[in-house]
């Protein structure tokens, strides 16, 4: 049985009451919107980007705690990094919570965000904590639909 | 204050009807299952209902030893077919207590039976200019057909405001009936909220003025007797599956001066009385409306599962249901930082709450690891969530095989969740 306290953990509570970079880039030229509109969970991502590296990056909206933890932890990690490097954070995050990365087998990669390892014991969880980072992708690649992870 | 002071407070729930509810739950095979560990406490009702062991058994019989299509063969078994589906048909006429089975029309849940009345009723008699009016509390199936509708007419969908509880302003439903009004539709329980609306006045105020009117029962049916005739309405859907029969299955009750009139829904098999490729000569009702080979097994299933009901004596579920709907909503409202979502002053069956500093998302991950399961989003009812300001909620729904232990376990959850959440 999957435990709560794997899913929960601290820092991802913590995240969700005080996310970091909480705002609107000023002068970003990157910018996408998440909605899912079954849950309800409402993100924009807005990003500085200047020579193919992120110089900054914040999120706004409202979610449960694993998306909004999410948003928050992604922004930390992704501060400074290249397109390139944000890619890979992104790919390793992505099979972390899909379970097809054993948890902590890549921490390297991807750092504190393996506090997530939890979220493929709860599948109905994934889109939550994928909302973001699916948003960021479309801000950087300039779609201009409304990104969805249902 | 002291956590003792929370606990649940035994002994304020009674059972005053003396509703025999252990032997209810022995007929639900799922009700004895485990789930993460926890002895499954069902509370997602009003997203679908379980199913007892004498509807599962019926469809299977069914498969088993009467299938055949109906209507149609000569053959004994279309003949044993035909009979069962028609004499599931006079079940539902009496649970409804309708006049004439040819006013029961099998459709696949209460979804399509709007669908039905808009795009058969609705697009004969709504014109440029005119309006349909629903309330503030629909489920988005009683939104957007009629939006489709006055979208394709150039009419006007107009909506009765509600109160901060959650209960319609039957002032302001009366003052926007109106002689351009072509067609009411209303939810005569919220899916959301639990408010059980005014009906029998709205449909006189809408009479007084030739309106025909549409409740949408699915959220009723199972918590209530419904008396269409008594009633007076001129439609009302419901869904099976959410009063214990099986899925794809549902009714549209009309009138049946006004189906006579109603030109078909879908066209096909069976809806037919003679075909040449000059012209067609419609069946007689309710055939009319059932185009194609139907959903026999579902009907039978939806039968079975509202004798059953019917057997139970459904004044008695209600009572039961009430009160335990009373207690659930006293223990909920007792914990510290928890609010309920819909205070209206009849309701049934639905206990919308918010508890504060979490999202119903994590409310609903955290109470499914206890077993719980309760529904958790904008239960199709967005506009109704935009009323309260709200993205989402979680939702307990009750049924006939709920107890006042299922409503302590749910407490006892919430406390769960705002210990995680601390």
């Amino acid at each position: 049985m999957a435990d709560l306290r794997d899913l929960y953990q601290e820092l991802i509570l913590e995240h969700s009451k005080a996310p970091r970079n909480y705002k609107d880039v000023p002068d970003a030229n990157r910018r996408a919107e998440g909605y899912n509109p079954l849950c309800g969970d409402h993100y924009t991502v807005t990003l500085d980007v200047e020579d193919g590296t992120i110089r900054d990056i914040g999120f706004q909206g409202t979610g449960c705690a694993i998306s909004k933890a999410s948003a928050s932890l992604m922004t930390q990690i992704l501060k400074g990094k290249t397109i390139p490097e944000a890619t890979k954070v992104f790919e390793g995050f992505l099979s972390l919570v899909t379970g097809k990365a054993p948890a902590n087998g890549n921490a390297s990669e991807i750092g504190k965000l393996t506090v997530f390892g939890g979220v493929s014991e709860f599948p109905a969880r994934v889109k939550c904590a994928t909302l973001a980072w699916h948003t960021l992708e479309s801000a950087l690649e300039g779609k201009q639909d409304v990104t969805s992870t249902e | 204050m002291s956590t003792l002071a929370h606990q649940p407070q035994t002994g304020t729930f009674r059972n005053a009807v003396g509703f025999e509810v252990e032997r209810v739950r022995a007929d639900f095979p799922i009700l004895a299952s485990q789930v993460n560990g926890k002895p499954l406490v069902y509370l997602d009702n009003a997203a679908t209902s379980q199913k007892p062991r004498v509807v599962t058994e019926a469809i299977q019989r069914y498969y088993d030893e009467q299938n055949a299509n109906i209507h149609r063969g000569v053959h004994a078994l279309s003949m044993v077919a035909t009979d069962a589906h028609e004499h599931a048909r006079e079940t539902v006429r009496e649970f409804l207590r309708a006049g004439d089975t040819r006013e029961i029309i099998f459709v696949r849940g209460a979804t399509e039976a709007i669908n039905l009345v808009a795009s058969t009723y609705g697009r004969k008699n709504v014109g440029a200019g005119d309006e349909v009016l629903i309330t503030a509390m629909e489920h988005h199936s009683n939104i957007v057909p009629w939006q489709i509708l006055c979208e394709e007419k150039g009419a006007k969908l107009r909506v009765a405001p509600i109160n901060d509880a959650g209960e319609l302003l039957l002032d302001e439903f009366e003052k926007l009936l109106n002689e351009r009004t072509k067609i009411v539709a209303a939810t005569h329980v919220s899916n959301a909220l639990g408010s059980v609306n005014p009906v029998y006045r709205m449909i006189k105020m809408a009479h007084a003025r030739g309106i025909p009117v549409l409740l949408d029962g699915a959220q009723a049916v199972p918590h209530m007797p419904v008396n269409v005739e008594v009633m007076d309405c001129d439609f009302y859907a419901f869904s099976g599956h959410k009063v214990y029969g099986p899925t794809g299955i549902g009714v549209l009750y009309g009138k049946a001066a006004l189906l006579e009139a109603m030109p078909p829904y879908q066209s096909g098999g069976e809806m037919i009385s003679s075909v040449t490729f000059e012209k067609t000569t419609y069946n007689k009702l309710p055939f009319k409306f059932e185009a194609g080979t139907p959903d026999i097994s579902g009907a039978i299933g939806l039968g079975v599962a509202l004798r059953y009901l019917m057997d139970l004596d459904s004044c008695k579920v209600a009572a039961y249901e009430h009160e335990l709907l009373a207690y659930a909503t006293e223990e909920v409202a007792a914990i510290p930082g928890v609010r309920l979502i819909g205070t209206a002053k009849e309701k049934a069956g639905v206990l919308s709450f918010i508890v504060d500093g979490v999202h119903p998302h994590d409310v609903g991950t955290i109470l499914d690891q206890e077993g719980i399961a309760v529904r958790t989003g904008h239960h199709c009812a967005q506009p109704v969530m935009d009323r309260f300001g709200i993205p989402a909620t979680a939702r307990a729904s009750l049924a006939i095989y709920n107890t006042k232990q299922d409503v302590d376990a749910l407490v006892a959850g919430i406390r769960r969740v705002q210990e995680v959440f601390a």
